[in-house]
């Protein structure tokens, strides 16, 4: 495959939490979500990034390799939304398999479409981001519709490929029993999730949305308390899911 | 080996180990009946332990009751600095009666002075130093102690002051050379204190009495005197110690006959020690598998429990968070929370493939959770990557929960030194028994970089110190035009830095010489003139600004470049970026170069380390603005750290950085510092023991030499600058060793807080 430019937000050698083992992650910028909680909002605009040879960042996880090996580490795209970008992603994923390194993507699956089949075939494990259930929920909390997400998830299921799903969970936001269940049941009833993340919502992220100029919604939410937290993890329990 | 194993080993035969003396009852015999040779011991006769850590012991009451008794004394101690101190008896093996914590319930005895805490008074290394670490604290020198040594005994410090050049004094005095072991004792030096248990003093006298004899023959040369006088001097000794057995009640003229007497015996070697010399570090060795061996035959022999076994390593292990040592606030700015690096050398693997992790390896450890994170002794991990998993992640575990272990790379290191060496103070590699260095401090290759731009001239005071060489006159720093200067300005240096370290190695020999360590050491011995250097990543990414960026100077009046403005973007050191690693990469080459040009004092071997301990801020202090935005004042990085904040990339590409400094040109170590928040290590307890043990394989894989584990938010040491009662045991890793955070100055907590803490973005 021939080398393709990319925007790079920046990379994190030591991921630990993006997928299994250590984690090459590469941050790509540009998302179509708004979400209110994100706490990389500097990741949001595409040409905020540093435009990067796929070539040259393959260049450079080969030289983690060997952290890899031990644990199931790799790569993890992340960003961003990581199929804002499919041509940059293709290289980086094809040159990856080529090195035998494990892949994965954290995406919010709303730009489930742009990937093709042969793109899929190349990512182990997909962290796919159930934002939200109730799909007025989900516009307020993303700025986008909730259906292309559940149709991408579907379509995973139907191509057998192994998923971590994940919610955040946000007091006030994101809370509401029907919400939390819809999300728990609809993730429940897909045979090839392997495990379910509950974030717990955090305002790490606040000082970055000053330092963009940008209006943070959130500065009077705060972290869910460590019961409603384990509540809402006992209802994803509850659909038989793997929940961490 | 495996030879002597089959016929030696009496397995069920008695009439094979009939000759045995009871000391040695069930041990496999070999070359170590013949000659003193503990490493032949512990390879015919230890046990390895593959398992994991589930079968060790919590404290005993009686543990749990003298621990609370020394917490109490600690207590007492950090309000008041030094609890109690000895004005007027100079410390040796014999000056002081035993003292006890509470005798009744101490398994291990013996303590520095007649009692816990109370500082010993050292005045050999210099007088000054001792009356002034007294004064500072409030007390005074008896005038008949201090008059003797005005008048009738001349100390190390004397001496080396006669003999330094007026060079040698101004490059000290603007420190560019610094943290000289000049006024102090030099430490760094391990006994095998294991010998004692092994053999009793009688038979290492003996053996001592037949070095001299060895000698006889002898051309009467300086070298042939000057050993000839050491081997009395550590006779000598060896007598001391049996004395001071005979005061605590054990005749240590004969060899240990079980586990406690193992662990006795060996500690009362290392009281020796530290009764005698108040060295900058005064480390313990590798002793827990050798003591392993006297537990197991114990425990197989029914005479003990695992709970016992716990007991008799807590007890050892509290002792020796209770040594002390005078020193002076100088000293303590540079090495900052009184530390006295009781390093203990843990597991590893034997150049046979079996691993040296035995279960006193896990007990040793085991000591931080039963007593609570302490930062003495300095547990230290020899890390392999085939070592047991069971032990990575019992490690990777305390590592987490007490922030109190180093690790350093066996792989790396048994190539060097074989498979019986130790770590002296933080990150240096010796044989134990065969092998001391020249502790020698470092050289500050940052402020020599300023003295190339500067011609000579000390950019803070103005003075001449440097040889007069052609200053840099442009406005904008051009790399092809220092780059001679700079070269120059390193010739000197470590032609100065040599020949005081030369002085210095010399007058101690001489004025404070440390007779039972050296006692406890083969006749002819490996010495390496440890120099070192400070400043690595400053000047790496001062000339990767110099480089890619446009760095402009700026002059005072009297047109000396005294700080600089940078335009644009620079590679930094700690993103695995070549272009600027192999900056620092060859740096360290080219120093070390320098430095064997030199000749050294007792034809020693020249190596360096790139170690700070917390003299960083020091450092800092004494250098100027640097080219890469560093501005004057401002700390350096710790050891071979990459500045703070600068390591973008996360952790990995931190260590890939680290890892490509050659060990080959700094033998005597390559310390980083490493800080992670919890959660950056994985969502819960098994993943975070997972992913530590993960990244220690993949650092030592890649060739790492140390890294200091440190597992903690940074809120939680601002709040123990806020609430210090609330931390009494809050261990932190710095460059080398631990310390309890409160005891660090103000400056040096802020300089940890820092630091870049991994996942923290």
């Amino acid at each position: 495959m021939e080398d393709v430019m990319g925007y790079v937000h920046s990379v994190e050698t030591g991921g630990t939490v993006d997928g299994p083992g250590l984690r090459y992650i590469i941050f790509l910028s540009g998302c179509p979500l708004r979400c209110q909680y994100c706490h990389n909002p500097d990741t949001m605009k595409m040409k905020r990034g540093k435009m990067t040879s796929a070539y040259e960042l393959l260049k450079d996880i080969a030289t983690y390799r060997s952290y890899f090996e031990q644990g199931g580490g790799g790569i993890t795209v992340s960003g961003g939304e990581p199929l804002a970008q499919i041509e940059f992603l293709r290289v980086l994923l094809w040159g990856a398999k080529q090195m035998g390194i494990h892949t994965t993507i954290d995406t919010s699956g709303y730009l489930g479409k742009k990937a093709d089949d042969e793109l899929i075939d190349l990512i182990d494990l997909f962290l796919l981001d159930v934002k939200s259930w109730v799909p007025e929920t989900y516009k307020n909390v993303t700025g986008v519709e909730i259906a292309p997400t559940l149709e991408f998830a579907k379509r995973l299921q139907k191509m057998g490929k192994e998923v971590w799903g994940r919610f955040v969970l946000v007091p006030g936001l994101t809370d509401a029993p029907e919400n939390v269940e819809g999300v728990a049941k609809f993730v429940g009833s897909l045979d090839n999730v392997s495990r379910m993340d509950v974030l717990p919502f955090h305002k790490m992220g606040e000082h970055k949305w000053q330092q963009m100029g940008m209006s943070y919604q959130l500065n009077n939410t705060e972290p869910p308390t460590p019961e409603s937290l384990a509540h809402v993890q006992q209802v994803f329990k509850d659909q038989g899911l793997n929940v961490h | 080996m495996g030879v002597h194993q089959d016929i030696d080993k009496a397995g069920g035969l008695p009439f094979l180990d009939d000759d045995m003396p009871k000391c040695y009852k069930g041990f496999v015999k070999g070359d170590w009946n013949k000659e003193i040779d503990v490493r032949n011991f512990i390879q015919l006769n230890y046990t390895p332990y593959e398992g994991d850590a589930s079968f060790l012991a919590g404290p005993t009451e009686a543990t749990n009751k003298l621990w609370e008794d020394c917490l109490e004394l600690m207590k007492e101690e950090n309000k008041k600095g030094v609890l109690d101190a000895d004005t007027a008896v100079v410390s040796s093996i014999t000056s002081h009666a035993p003292g006890y914590i509470n005798k009744d319930l101490e398994k291990v005895v013996g303590l520095q002075t007649d009692a816990p805490l109370k500082r010993a008074l050292m005045p050999y290394g210099g007088l000054k130093m001792a009356v002034n670490a007294l004064e500072s604290n409030g007390y005074k020198i008896s005038e008949e102690t201090a008059e003797i040594f005005k008048k009738h005994r001349k100390t190390h410090n004397d001496g080396v002051f006669d003999m330094y050049t007026p060079e040698i004094r101004r490059a000290r005095s603007a420190g560019i050379v610094t943290g000289l072991p000049d006024a102090y004792g030099r430490g760094r030096i391990i006994g095998d204190y294991r010998r004692v248990a092994l053999y009793g003093i009688d038979k290492l006298m003996e053996d001592k009495k037949a070095q001299h004899a060895s000698l006889d023959g002898n051309v009467l040369s300086e070298d042939t005197l000057r050993l000839r006088e050491e081997i009395s001097e550590q006779y000598r000794s060896l007598n001391e110690l049996k004395e001071m057995g005979t005061q605590h009640g054990f005749d240590l003229s004969r060899p240990a006959e079980n586990a406690q007497e193992a662990v006795q015996w060996l500690y009362l070697g290392y009281l020796a020690a530290i009764k005698e010399q108040n060295g900058a570090a005064m480390s313990l060795g590798r002793t827990s598998t050798f003591l392993d061996i006297y537990i197991q035959r114990d425990i197989d022999n029914g005479t003990l429990t695992e709970s016992e076994a716990q007991e008799l390593m807590d007890h050892f292990v509290m002792k020796l968070r209770l040594v002390r040592f005078m020193r002076t606030p100088d000293y303590n700015a540079l090495f900052s929370g009184d530390p006295v690096w009781v390093t203990e050398s843990i597991a590893g693997m034997g150049v046979d493939g079996r691993t040296l992790v035995t279960k006193n390896s896990f007990r040793v450890l085991h000591t931080l959770v039963n007593l609570g994170p302490a930062p003495e002794p300095n547990l230290t991990v020899l890390w392999s990557e085939k070592m047991p998993k069971g032990f990575k992640d019992f490690c990777s575990k305390v590592s987490i929960d007490t922030s109190s272990i180093q690790y350093e790379n066996d792989d790396l290191m048994r190539s060097y030194w074989g498979d019986d060496y130790g770590i002296a103070c933080c990150v240096s590699a010796m044989r134990i028994g065969k092998q001391m260095q020249f502790f020698g401090a470092r050289a500050n290759l940052a402020k020599a970089l300023l003295y190339a731009i500067n011609g000579g001239i000390d950019e803070k005071s103005g003075k001449q110190v440097g040889p007069k060489t052609l200053p840099f006159t442009g406005d904008v720093l051009d790399w092809n035009a220092l780059e001679p200067l700079y070269d120059q300005m390193l010739d000197w240096i470590a032609k100065v830095y040599v020949q005081a370290l030369n002085c210095i190695h010399y007058s101690h020999d001489k004025y404070n010489y440390e007779r039972i360590e050296m006692a406890l050491h083969d006749r002819d011995i490996l010495r390496t003139m440890a120099c070192g250097i400070a400043g690595l990543s400053v000047v790496a990414d001062s000339i990767s600004a110099i480089k890619n960026a446009e760095v402009k100077v700026i002059r005072n009046e009297d047109g000396l470049a005294v700080d600089y403005e940078i335009n644009g973007d620079f590679p930094c050191f700690g993103n695995n970026d070549d272009s600027v690693d192999v900056i620092a990469e060859n740096l360290v080459k080219k120093f070390m170069g320098k430095v064997r040009n030199q000749p050294m004092y007792r034809d020693a071997m020249p190596t360096q380390s790139i170690l700070t301990i917390t003299s960083n801020v020091v450092y800092g202090k004494k250098t100027g603005s640097t080219p890469d935005g560093r501005k004057a004042g401002e700390p350096f990085a710790p050891g071979a750290n990459p500045m703070h904040g600068r390591d973008q990339k996360g952790a990995v590409a931190s260590m890939k950085s680290l890892c490509k400094l050659p060990y080959e040109d700094s033998q005597d170590g390559i310390s980083y510092t490493f800080s992670i928040i919890p959660s950056a290590l994985g969502k819960d307890e098994a993943e975070r023991v997972e992913n530590l043990s993960n990244l220690l394989d993949g650092y030592m894989h890649d060739m790492g030499h140390h890294i200091n584990v440190n597992v903690f938010n940074r809120e939680t040491l601002e709040d123990a600058m806020e609430h210090p009662e609330l931390y009494p045991q809050l261990t932190v890793r710095v460059s080398g060793y631990a310390v309890n955070f409160i005891k660090l100055t103000r400056e040096q907590q802020l300089d940890v807080i820092n630091r870049t803490f991994h996942g923290q973005r």
